[in-house]
């Protein structure tokens, strides 16, 4: 039960994606940052966090460095790059167009 | 947009694989700074430090599935497992080091045997000739005999007629002696007509060709173009002998440039010293060259197709030509008609059996390979199966079927690999040194075989090819393995099956093999055979003498008196028993000259109405017996059979037969020539080979040199004892009675190497084949004896603890590979016999079916097994029961 049911297939990669838009963090932080924005509603495992880091990293949409977190250990941070960027903004829009479309089909009125 | 993924994704893949161990620990931090912090904090929510230890990691949902997951994302799982598997197998062959020399020896012959015929395959059939727009060159040929010469005015009648060809070139092939100041030596000589180098679109090294202008009628260009090799052997790579006269048979030439290096003639196998224009051909062989319509002096035509003039569409326009000439003099043309075909191995006339025998030497080698991989099959199998621990316990721990086999194939690849290289390499050496062997002193012959990147090509192809046949050997025994069953009772549990697929394999193996010893000894038998069978006269202690009148200044009447002199001066010396003379010695260099004849009652001497075209020797007295050819009935000749004494002639046997109906009935009766003469036949002599071993009897005449004078002509010396020792007296004599006579002096036997060429290359292809194919046999042997006594040493210890004697225990360690070994030897001795028609054709007089091939054939196989199974027997007789059944 890696991925969490009612998380759309893909939907991750935008949400990791839109996260590290708007700062570089580290997997911790970016684990805090997903409970915190979403509350309970989206539930990501740990466990499925990092494989889905190093896919957004092997694609080239992100970029990886080691850096001294807040305690000053030593931790890997992730940050958008160019391509990852259009790539963003490429699935905000399908994003956008898919959950109209369905807003739409469910607020038809019943005969 | 696409750079620039490759931008960031590339260093990526290419860290995941070279820096895997950087990779794999900044993973672990990764994940462990995250449980760190999960710790911390369940810690402070009041978990105990164990508990929340516990607690982290099972949020995590499995860590090592997460990493795998994490690693599978980098993409490079293919490389990473490839490179584990390369480093895996190579710790385990370097574990069994004698088994990765066998077969790395085994594939290393099988390759190299390949790379060795497919180089010669490609070199001399698959490869155009060196020169632009190649595919376009076409020579024109006989219908028929496939023979291209043509006389002078038949070519330039061809070349101004055609509408087919853009140009159309001639050569022919002469000796001549060249004098550039220093002492003067034999030359071969391409005489080329003016368009020659025009036509084939080259371009010289240095100085200038020379061109269709410089033709102003017979002797008008004495022009020499030298070979670059011979330029630079003959003048040292000077370009100052550019410019400089040489004389030429006597005649003043100058030297106007050199070939490029790369230009060796139109001719595979042959290259010629240097070029003169044929207008000068007269000067060269000082006969009419030039204008005798039924004097065939042109060696070959050749030239470029017109584009969209098909193959056909040209023959037919040289037939309507040929034909026209027929009818306007038809006292010299017979009836031709022509094919084209490349000029390179002079059409089908030679380029047939060469094709022939070196698709024959690939399909060979391609046995060989096939034996090579049966062989290793076997021996991976084997190893399978004593591997069959280890890889249930991989199964067991999870690993999947495919990735084992991935493993073993692995295994495979880089012994095929290692083999194929060590192949290449040692076939690129034979190469070499092939290329540098020149097979006949006294020609320009050359074997043009060039490894080249098509050669590297297909022995890496047929390394990964045999690699993955080989290596496929024990996929079905992998599939089945049942880890829990092996693990629990050890390998050993499998029953043993009568017939294995193993078995089969080494006995098609081995049956391949004995084939191929068959056939080599054969080949060799065939040789030896050839060399003593009965030529028509002895070339036994006799010596060849050819001295170049022409090219010494003999011309007209000063020839014979020379020739007359040479016989008497030289049947002096002490040790000599016999000399004569003859314009061309039968079975030289497979050379023979013919002549129409008629019945004596014929008036209409054309060509087409000719009785008999026998082969014809011009003779000198006491050559008969200077070649101990058995004069039958009748006389030999005298000096008095000269230009005023009637015209006379000796035949053989076939033509007695074929002109006057018996052998019996040709003494005393006459026939004519074409220029009308009577002969009448004095003599009869025994049948003979004149142009090559296997031929079926021919007609032959010789006629007294007086009477039909040539002034190329080759002595024949019989030596009393051995005729080496002759040749300095020979050659001193020669000197004394003329220092500017070249001339070439070799035993008869070596003189009839062009001859016997074809069965010695084939015998040496056939033999060496055969010797790789007992290595084969050997090493297949050797891996069964050695794997079933491995397999049943348990056994082996108990049958001798419990006192079995040696023979006993020998046949149940070795029985089966001794029947594999037997049925396989069968199976090839058989095959030899059904082949004989194949082997016939390659090797002169060859069968299976011959005793002592049969014979040899058994006892090789035997002395193979015997070699074979020796060290797996004392293995098997040294078992030492006690620490086996210790060990177990």
């Amino acid at each position: 039960m890696s991925r969490p049911n009612d998380l759309v297939q893909g939907t991750l990669d935008l949400l990791l994606l839109k996260i590290l838009a708007l700062e570089p963090l580290n997997g911790w932080a970016i684990s805090q940052r997903l409970k915190q924005v979403s509350g309970d509603v989206l539930q990501v495992s740990d466990g499925s966090l990092y494989p889905a880091l190093h896919k957004l990293e092997q694609e080239g949409w992100i970029t990886a460095e080691w850096k001294a977190s807040e305690n000053n250990r030593r931790a890997k941070f992730y940050s958008l790059t160019r391509l990852g960027r259009r790539q963003l903004r490429k699935e905000t829009e399908s994003w956008t167009r898919l959950s109209q479309a369905i807003t739409q089909v469910v607020r038809l009125e019943e005969a | 947009m696409r750079w620039e993924h490759w931008l960031y994704t590339v260093p990526l893949r290419l860290r995941s694989v070279l820096f895997r161990r950087d990779v794999e620990r900044e993973l672990d931090e990764e994940l462990q700074f995250h449980l760190e912090r999960k710790i911390e904090e369940f810690t402070a929510q009041g978990l105990s430090p164990a508990e929340a230890r516990e607690a982290a990691i099972r949020s995590m949902d499995g860590l090592e599935q997460r990493k795998e997951e994490c690693r599978d994302a980098r993409r490079v799982r293919l490389a990473d497992d490839t490179l584990q598997d390369l480093r895996y197998g190579l710790r385990v062959l370097r574990g069994t080091p004698g088994f990765t020399a066998v077969a790395i020896a085994t594939i290393a012959l099988a390759i190299g045997a390949n790379a060795v015929a497919f180089a010669a395959f490609y070199s001399v059939v698959l490869r155009p000739l060196n020169v632009p727009r190649a595919e376009s060159l076409y020579s024109v040929h006989r219908t028929g005999d496939g023979s291209g010469n043509q006389s002078y005015p038949d070519y330039l009648d061809f070349r101004d007629r055609n509408r087919s060809f853009e140009e159309l070139a001639a050569y022919s092939i002469v000796q001549a002696g060249l004098d550039a100041g220093d002492a003067p030596s034999r030359a071969w000589v391409m005489t080329a007509s003016g368009n020659y180098f025009d036509v084939l679109g080259i371009q010289p090294y240095a100085g200038r060709f020379f061109h269709a202008s410089d033709e102003r009628g017979p002797n008008s260009a004495p022009y020499v173009v030298l070979s670059h090799a011979y330029w630079r052997n003959r003048f040292h790579g000077d370009r100052g002998a550019i410019g400089s006269v040489v004389q030429v048979n006597k005649h003043p030439f100058t030297v106007i440039g050199v070939a490029p290096p790369e230009f060796t003639g139109t001719l595979l196998f042959f290259s010629p010293d240097f070029f003169v224009p044929m207008v000068n051909q007269e000067q060269m062989a000082a006969a009419e060259a030039l204008s005798d319509r039924s004097l065939r002096s042109v060696f070959l035509t050749l030239g470029h197709l017109k584009r969209g003039v098909t193959t056909q569409q040209a023959a037919a326009d040289l037939n309507s030509i040929g034909a026209d000439l027929e009818r306007t003099y038809p006292k010299e043309h017979g009836p031709s008609t022509f094919a084209l075909a490349r000029p390179s191995l002079y059409g089908d006339f030679m380029g047939r059996p060469v094709r022939a025998f070196l698709t024959a030497l690939l399909l060979l080698a391609g046995l060989i390979l096939l034996a090579a991989c049966a062989n290793l099959g076997s021996l991976f199998a084997a190893r399978a199966a004593d591997r069959a621990r280890e890889v249930a316990l991989r199964i067991a721990l999870g690993a999947g079927r495919g990735r084992i086999l991935r493993q073993l194939l692995t295994e495979a690849m880089l012994i095929s690999l290692a083999g194929g290289a060590l192949g290449l390499w040692g076939s690129i050496a034979l190469l070499g040194w092939l290329r540098a062997w020149s097979p006949f002193p006294q020609f320009p012959v050359n074997v043009p075989l060039a490894p080249g990147p098509a050669v590297y090509a297909v022995a890496l192809l047929l390394a990964l090819a045999s690699g993955l046949l080989f290596g496929a050997a024990p996929i079905r025994q992998i599939l089945r393995t049942d880890a829990y069953d092996v693990i629990k009772s050890g390998a050993r549990s499998t029953q043993e099956r009568r017939i294995t697929g193993r078995d089969l394999l080494v006995a098609a193996q081995i049956a391949i093999c004995a084939l191929l010893v068959t056939s080599s000894l054969v080949a060799v038998r065939g040789l030896a055979r050839s060399m003593s069978s009965n030529f028509g006269f002895h070339p036994g202690n006799a010596l060849l003498v050819e001295t170049s009148l022409e090219m010494a200044g003999y011309h007209g009447d000063s020839a014979p008196a020379m020739q007359k002199r040479m016989i008497e001066e030289i049947g002096k010396l002490p040790g000599v028993s016999a000399a004569g003379l003859v314009d061309v010695p039968p079975l030289f260099n497979g050379d023979v000259r013919t002549a129409s004849i008629f019945h004596d009652d014929a008036d209409d001497l054309r060509p087409a109405n000719a009785a008999l075209r026998p082969a014809i020797y011009r003779v000198s007295p006491d050559y008969f017996r200077a070649a101990r050819t058995a004069l039958i009935a009748g006389r030999d000749f005298t000096w008095h059979d000269d230009s005023r004494a009637p015209h006379v002639a000796v035949v053989n046997p076939e033509f007695a037969r074929r002109m006057f109906g018996g052998a019996d009935r040709a003494l005393g009766r006459h026939y004519k020539l074409r220029d009308g003469r009577r002969i009448q036949v004095i003599g009869l002599v025994e049948e003979g080979k004149y142009q090559s071993l296997t031929e079926n009897p021919k007609p032959a005449m010789f006629v007294p040199l007086l009477q039909s004078p040539s002034s190329q002509t080759t002595m024949v010396a019989r030596a009393q004892g051995d005729p080496g020792a002759l040749a300095p007296a020979i050659r001193s004599e020669l000197r004394r009675l003329d220092p500017g006579l070249p001339s070439f002096i070799q035993t008869w036997n070596e003189g009839l190497s062009l001859v016997l060429f074809p069965s010695r290359v084939s015998a040496a292809a056939l033999g060496i084949l055969g010797a790789i194919g007992a290595m084969l046999s050997l090493t297949g042997i050797f891996g069964l004896a050695a794997y079933s006594v491995s397999r049943r040493l348990r056994e082996l210890g108990i049958r001798i603890a419990l006192g079995g004697s040696p023979r006993v225990v020998l046949a149940a360690a070795l029985g089966r590979a001794v029947r594999v070994l037997a049925f396989g030897s069968v199976a090839g001795l058989f095959l030899g016999i059904l082949a004989t028609q194949v082997l016939a054709s390659i090797v002169y007089q060859a069968t299976p079916r011959d005793p002592l091939v049969m014979a040899g054939v058994v006892v090789s196989m035997l002395l193979l097994g015997i070699v074979a199974t020796w060290i797996p027997a004392q293995r098997a007789l040294s078992v030492d029961p006690l620490r086996l059944l210790r060990e177990d």
